[in-house]
This record gives C-alpha cells, structure tokens and sequence, in this order.
C-alpha cells in the first residue's frame, strides 16, 4: 500500500479504537460495583486507546519514511561495480539519480549505450522499492492490531486514563512551542554551516573589510576574472545609506504622529486616523517596491535633471524614501504604546507648573517614553537593514562605495537575492557568499532586537 | 534675552505674571507649531497612502478592459484544412489562415496596390497569437459553423490595446510600438466601429504567459491559495498550542524565558532569512523539488508562528482567572479548564491576531524567491506538488518586463492582492466586533 492510504488507514484505526474504548469503559461503568468504579469519564479511555493506535503507527511511518531513502542509497551503491564505488561522493550520487531516473522513465531514457549494470541496478532499485513499501505495510498493519488489541486489555477501572492523556497533551503543546527554538537553531545552523564552507575559501577578514565585491566566479578555472572579489564593505555602506534615508523619514513623522494621536488627538479622531495610517504597514512590500521603481525613482530622475542633478535611474534615495514610508506606522504605533504608559500624574504635575501641552511634552513625556521609543527606533532600523522587495527591485545591483543618495547603491539583501535566485551549484563560493551576507544580516538585526526587546522589558518594569 | 531679564529683575522686582507675560505669545507660537508639526506628520502619512493608491489604480484599471477586433471569418474547410468535423481533426485546424486571409480581405478595400511581405507581418501581428485558441474553442463547440461566414471579435495584440486605450485618454502622438502604418489600419476600424472595450476576463482565468494580453493571474492566485492552505492548516494549530502551553502549562524558568525571547526575536528576524532557512533545510537537506506551494506554506508557516504565538498568547492573558478559578472548584483538570473554558473564550482574539499573520503571508515575496518560486510558470496549478508562482511574486516579475503593457497587468495584480488583504483585515476586525463582545 502507498504511504498516504496508510496513514489513512492509521487515522480510520484510531478513531475506531476511540469509539470502542468509549463504549467498553461506558459497559464497565455501567457494570458498576463488580469491577469499581471507573477512574476516568468514559471519553478519556476513548481517546487513550486512539492514541495507543495512532501514535507508535504514525511514528512507525516517519521514521521509515526518513530512513528509507538512505537504505535504498547505500543498497544501490552496493551494487554499482568497484570501479564505481571509489569515486568521489558527489559522483556516486549523481549515479545513483541517473540508476533511479532510468528505473523509473525506461522507455525514454534507456538506450543501446546505456550501461548493463545500471539497468541492473534500476530494476534492484525498483525491487527493493516495492520491498520496503510492502514490509512498512505489514510492520504498520500488525502494530496496529497489537495496539488495538493492547489498548483493549488498559481499559480497566483502575487505569488513570485522565492523566495519560493529559500528559500526552501536555507533551504534544511542549513540542510546538520548541518549534520555535528548533526554527532559530535551524536558522543559525544552516547559515552557519554554509558560511563556514565560504570562509573556507574565502578570508573572513577579506569579506569584511574587503572593498570591492563582484561575485561572478567563472565557469572554468583559467577564464579571466576567475576568482571573483568578495568585499562587502560596499554591500554594508549601501545598507545604511538607505536604511539611514528611511529612518530619516520614517522616525520623525513617525514619532510627532504618535505624539499627536496620543496627546492632542479626540478618542473619535484617533479611532478613525490610527487604524487608517496602519493600512501603510498592511501594504506588501512588494507593492512598495513597484511603486518607488516606477514612479518615485522616475520622479526623483526627472526633477534632479531639471535642477541639473546627476541622478542614477535607481537611487538609493529613491528606495530609502519609500522605505521610510513603509516604516512610519511601525514607528508610530510602537511609540504612541509607550506614550500611553507614561502616568498621566506625570503631565498633570507639569500642567500644573504653568507649562503648556507642548512643553509638558517635549520636556517630560518625551524624556519618560524615551527607552520605549528608542527601542521602537531600533526595531525599525532592523527592519529597515532587512528589508528586500523594495531595495531588489529600486535600489540597483552595482556595488559602488558611495555616500551620495543620486547614485545606485546596492545592500545586503539585494545580494542575497540575486545569488540564488535562479539555480546555482550549491559549493560555489558565489552561492556560498550568500549564506555568509545572511549570517551578517542575522547578527545585526538579531543584536538590534534583542538589544531593544531588552529595553524595552528593563522599561516596563518602572512603572508597574 | 533670559540673562538680561534676570538682571533687570533683581533691580526692578517685576512680578512673576509680567515676566510669564513677556514669554506668553512665544510660548503659544512654539505651542501652535508643534500641533501643526502633528498634523503635518499625519497628513504626509496620508498623502503617501493616497499617491500610492491612486498611482496603482490610475496604472492598472485598464487591465480589466482588453481590445477586440470584429472580424468577418470564412471558416471554409480548405483553408483550415479540415476534411471531416471531428474534434482531433478541428483541434490541428489551420486557424491561422482563417484569421490572416479575414484581415487580408477587410482591408484589401483601403490597399489599392499588393501588399509587400513586411505590411503583411505587421498587419498579421495586430491580431494576439491567442486568438487562434479562442477560435478554435468556438469550432470545437459548435462545429455547425464549419463552411459558414462568421463575425467573430478577436483579442487584439497588447500593442494596439494600448494604442486604443490611449486614444480614449486623449493622450496626443502616444503610437507605442505601432507603425504608421499600423496605426492607420487600427484608426479605420476604430472609425468603422469594429475595435471594442470588453471585460477582460481572461486576466482572471488563465496563468502567466510572456505575451500581456493573454496573461492572467489565475496560476499565481491558485499558487498563493495552496501556500495559504498550507500555512493556516500548521501554524494555526501549532501556534495556539504553543501560546497556550506557554500562558497555562509552563513554569516560569529559565526555559521558558529563552522560548519567550526566542519567539519575539524570530517575529522581528527579516522574511529573507526564512527564506535562506528553507532553501537550507527543506530543499538542500529534505531534498524537496523547488518552485511548489509545500515548500512554500512551510517557509510562511515558520515565519507566520511567531505572530500568531504572541497574539494568542494576549488573548489567552486576556481571559480573566475569575473563569479558571470557577472551573477548577467545581473539578475540572487542567486540560478541561484549558479546552473548555480559557481557549474558547480566547478564540476571536486569537482568529484576530492570526488572520492578521496570514495576510502578512499573503503578501510576502523574499523568502519565495529563494526557495525558486520564480520560476516561468504557465499551467495552473492543481495541486501542492505541482510549480506554481505566488501572486507577490507574480507582481515582482511582471513588474520586471519591458512590454508597457505588463505595468499596467502588474498594477491590476496589486489591486487584486490589496483587495484581498483589506478583506482579510475587515474579516479580522468584524470578528474581533463580532465575537468578542460579552466580556
């Protein structure tokens, strides 16, 4: 049987044994003082024997399922002829697709040149398919009568049903909140792995200090420019010029925006306007992108040519204003929530001083909010540094070492994206140099966001 | 000013509301400027949403209009090649020559002399290279009409639709890529009345395709439909799991601190690194094919779980203990208090906080670049193992072409995504109005 109608099949199983085991402890209950009372509500020995049936099954199934691959590898090189087998890894893997390609697509594939052996070794391929899937098969379909016929001989009074089951609950809501650490571990793990491979070949002393980046390694080893140059010192300076031009929209309207809904603004016209400015932060990316490539960079040309400005077509201006754009109802509401929190006893002793709004503002919330909205800046800049759709398609992909915001400028992310979209081999240190720019651009913004969570926790505390 | 004031005052004594008094009408001005500053701060904001919206639909309206061509079709069967009506026969017809000896014909009126092989290439390439399947379709449906004359309207090539439609925008000597020529021939059936405006539908019922007028977004959208499938079926459940044994079951130690931290780091990790992650894992180490929506929910799922983790983890903190204290006197475990009490009454928060992520989802494009979702995709696909295109990435490859005539597509595709977040969003918001009332 293939795999799905198996675990089908598992699925129909256990909620067959949950009904079973719902009625048997019901009969025992109702039976009453021959055998005692039961521990549990009938339902909870229901659904201990589904478990008893689905679990060991479904595990049975995945790790069958993960392995299989690997022993159908290894049986297959098994087979291939000495000469075959002391090739390098890579080769032998490239034979065993083409063995397993063959067994499947024969008619289209096979010709009079293609070797005996590995036909041979395609039809064992396909045999040995057929074997694991029929022994998973039977291994599924006999542990599962065990458990069934197990999980009938627990349904006795005494069995604490409740807290089995509880505790597999309890498991089970563990393991998804570990998700989230496994997704880190993954995430540091995988990009660290490739990045180690990079700095290999590649110095990381040179990576980070070097000031010339052109990753385009060549095909053959003797072609002319065949290294290729790994600098990103221009990569991170056209990072911070644009995320330093968003920023310079995006906290100051940001922050006088929230300081107005929050202090000035009726409760009737921030009901209103706030959710409205957030529509700003619900818009793709994507969407900005198109937008700042097609109308803001033009825009931006055109006027720099009437005032007799050299403006590249795709200028870090351009890209970095509608960035800032982007970020102003994130800035905005991570504000306006610290505002909220300074006391208000703070504003009415100043009022009461003689000072006016303005002044109450600039002189004492503003000081109090001031970790807060610090933080908020941070998030943003972290933001802004990995921001990709808008920069891949305004910003340009020449990595010119520039301060001037008319030129094209190129950033990390940018890179990232044209390494690998397309297909690459996966040990070119091209490929590789993304990985590296992703470790970079994972260690700043994670530095960035734990730096403000931190501030942000330290500064909750002082007023509860 | 300040230091001149403090001398003159040991020396004259003025009062205190004189000296508040001489500030008054400064301090009012710097009082009136900072408001102003507010509402200049608001109004930018708005300006930029308004621009932004009105650039994209001033764009991309005319994409759900395409041009049609009357044309009077001969549908003889030795031009088309066909000796007996049958399907497979009809489907091989030569459509071709029936479309190119129509357009010969209608305008043999205006060409006095031959027409040379280069006049005959641009008028032929008025008429869209699709128009020969819609054609065909209209055959094999009604195969009656075999050996009869037919008034049939074709799609027009996206280079007179533009023609056309910027002559409706007055737009003066705008000609695109049409000949004089050309643009003759197009200016006489304009006259005639033989070039109409209808609904495009085939923008919402055919894939991509590398020619504008016969480009639609249905691949993409059924694409982003599985990705969605996909990341709601995981990150919902696991999500609420998580928040729930996060606020309920977890003690407070050092583990659980490291999981919290860890969950509001990875909200605010950028969606390319995501997508680095999944290349990494799911299609370097899991060998998964590149480019289909599986790979591509997973990705989104794994990003999506940390919003959801942490509204869920509000609404749950929002349920009050009144409730669980009720619960357990009267007996109930852990378990019963969590399923039947505390998580029903956190559900629209919950839904709330996590329709929000799945818009998030819906629009983002990095991390599918990276897992090879950009890739040329003209079938639409059936199922989660199949290519497929997302409709972010859709807009960012068009967004890419040449042709004039894909602005205009990749502003209406923008509108389509848009409408379908402010949906999600109004969905949210009803919810949150509509469920969460009674405590």
């Amino acid at each position: 049987m293939e795999t799905p109608t198996l675990i089908i099949i598992t699925l129909l199983c256990a909620a067959g044994a949950y009904i079973l085991g719902r009625n048997r402890a019901s009969d025992i209950a109702s039976r009453g003082s021959q055998q005692g009372t039961l521990h549990s509500l009938p339902y909870y020995y229901g659904l201990l024997s589904s478990l008893w049936c689905a679990v060991p099954c479904l595990m049975i199934v995945l790790i069958w399922t993960l392995l299989d691959d690997y022993a159908v590898h290894a049986a297959i090189v098994n087979v291939l002829p000495e000469s075959a087998q002391t090739l390098p890894e890579n080769e032998v893997d490239l034979m065993v697709n083409t063995v397993i390609n063959l067994a499947l697509y024969p008619n289209s594939l096979i010709s009079s040149s293609t070797p005996d052996y590995l036909i041979q070794a395609g039809q064992d391929y396909l045999r040995w398919q057929q074997l694991s899937q029929l022994s998973l098969t039977v291994v599924v379909l006999i542990s599962l009568v065990l458990a069934f016929s197990l999980s009938w001989n627990l349904i006795k009074a005494k069995v604490k049903a409740r807290q089995q089951v509880e505790r597999v609950f309890q498991w089970t809501l563990l393991l998804c909140a570990s998700i989230a650490i496994l997704t880190t571990i993954g995430i540091v793990l995988s990009v660290l792995f490739e990045s180690l491979r990079f700095f290999q070949s590649i110095n990381f002393f040179e990576f980070i200090f070097g000031t010339h980046w052109s990753p385009q390694t060549a095909l053959r080893i003797d072609q002319v420019g065949a290294s290729g140059a790994f600098g990103a010192v221009p990569l991170f300076v056209g990072t911070l010029l644009i995320s330093f031009i968003a920023m310079l929209i995006a906290v100051p309207v940001g922050l006088m925006s929230a300081i107005y809904l929050s202090e000035y603004a009726t409760p009737k016209f921030r009901a209103v306007v706030k959710p409205m400015l957030e529509i700003l932060a619900g818009i793709p990316s994507v969407v900005y992108g198109f937008f700042a490539a097609l109308t803001v960079a033009p825009f931006i040309r055109d006027s720099g040519h009437f005032l007799g400005l050299e403006v590249s077509s795709e200028s870090a201006l351009a890209a970095g204003l509608v960035m800032g754009v982007m970020i102003i109802p994130f800035v905005s509401s991570l504000s306006d929530d610290v505002l909220k929190a300074v006391p208000q006893s703070l504003r009415d002793g100043s009022l009461g001083l003689g000072a006016t709004q303005s002044e109450t503002i600039k002189r004492v919330v503003i000081p109090a909010a001031l970790p807060g909205i610090i933080s908020g800046v941070l998030l943003a800049a972290s933001r802004a540094i990995g921001e990709t759709m808008i920069v891949v398609m305004a910003a340009g992909l020449a990595a010119h070492l520039t301060a001037n915001p008319l030129e094209s400028v190129t950033t990390i992310t940018v890179q990232i994206v044209t390494l690998l979209v397309g297909d690459q081999e996966f040990d070119s240190p091209k490929t590789l140099s993304a990985f590296a720019l992703g470790l970079m651009l994972f260690m700043v913004t994670l530095a960035l966001n734990y730096v403000a969570l931190y501030v942000v926790r330290q500064y909750r505390e002082e007023y509860e | 000013m300040r230091k001149m004031n403090h001398k003159s005052a040991t020396r004259q004594q003025p009062s205190t509301i004189e000296l508040v008094n001489r500030n008054l009408a400064k301090r009012k001005r710097a009082e009136w400027r900072f408001r102003v500053y507010g509402i200049g701060a608001i109004l930018f904001g708005f300006v930029c949403l308004l621009i932004l919206f009105t650039d994209i639909v001033g764009k991309g309206h005319g994409a759900f209009f395409k041009t049609q061509i009357q044309l009077q079709l001969s549908l003889d069967s030795e031009s088309l090649q066909v000796t007996n009506p049958s399907s497979e026969q009809l489907e091989n017809a030569n459509y071709d020559a029936v479309i190119e000896n129509a357009l010969l014909t209608d305008n043999s009126a205006l060409m006095a002399s031959e027409l040379s092989a280069l006049d005959k290439r641009q008028l032929l390439s008025l008429v869209s290279t699709g128009a020969v399947y819609d054609l065909q379709k209209m055959l094999i449906d009604t195969p009656e009409q075999l050996n009869h004359e037919v008034s049939m309207w074709l799609t027009a090539d996206d280079d007179v639709d533009n023609y056309v439609k910027s002559r409706t925008r007055n737009e003066q000597g705008f000609s695109g890529r049409l000949t004089e020529q050309q643009q003759k021939w197009v200016d006489r059936w304009l006259e005639q009345g033989q070039i109409r405006q209808t609904f495009n539908t085939t923008f919402f019922t055919s894939g991509d395709s590398r020619e504008p007028e016969q480009a639609g977004i249905r691949g993409a959208l059924m694409g982003s439909l599985y990705m969605l499938l996909v990341t709601i079926g995981l990150s919902f459940p696991i999500g609420i799991s998580a928040a729930v044994y996060l606020e309920e079951y977890a003690p407070r130690n050092r583990l659980t601190d490291f999981i919290e931290v860890n969950i509001n780091n990875l909200a605010a990790v950028p969606s390319i690194i995501f997508g680095l992650l999944g290349l990494a894992i799911f299609i370097g180490f899991f060998d998964m094919p590149r480019s289909i929506p599986l790979v591509g929910g997973l990705v989104l799922t794994l990003m999506t779980l940390p919003t959801i983790i942490i509204s869920s983890r509000a609404a749950i903190k929002a349920v009050p203990q009144s409730i669980r204290d009720a619960a357990y006197g009267l007996g109930a475990s852990k378990m019963q208090v969590v399923l039947h009490h505390v998580v029903p009454l956190a559900m629209p928060g919950m839904l709330t906080g996590a329709i929000i992520g799945f818009a998030q989802a819906l629009g983002e494009t990095a991390p599918l670049l990276m897992i090879g979702m950009v890739a040329f995709i003209v079938d639409v696909p059936a199922d989660l193992l199949d290519p497929a295109s997302a409709l972010p990435v859709q807009i960012f490859l068009w967004a890419d072409s040449p042709e004039r005539a894909f602005i205009e597509r990749t502003s209406a595709a923008i509108m389509v995504l848009l409408a379908f977040l402010i949906a999600m969003n109004g969905l949210a918001v009803w919810l949150r109005h509509r469920l969460g009332r009674g405590h």
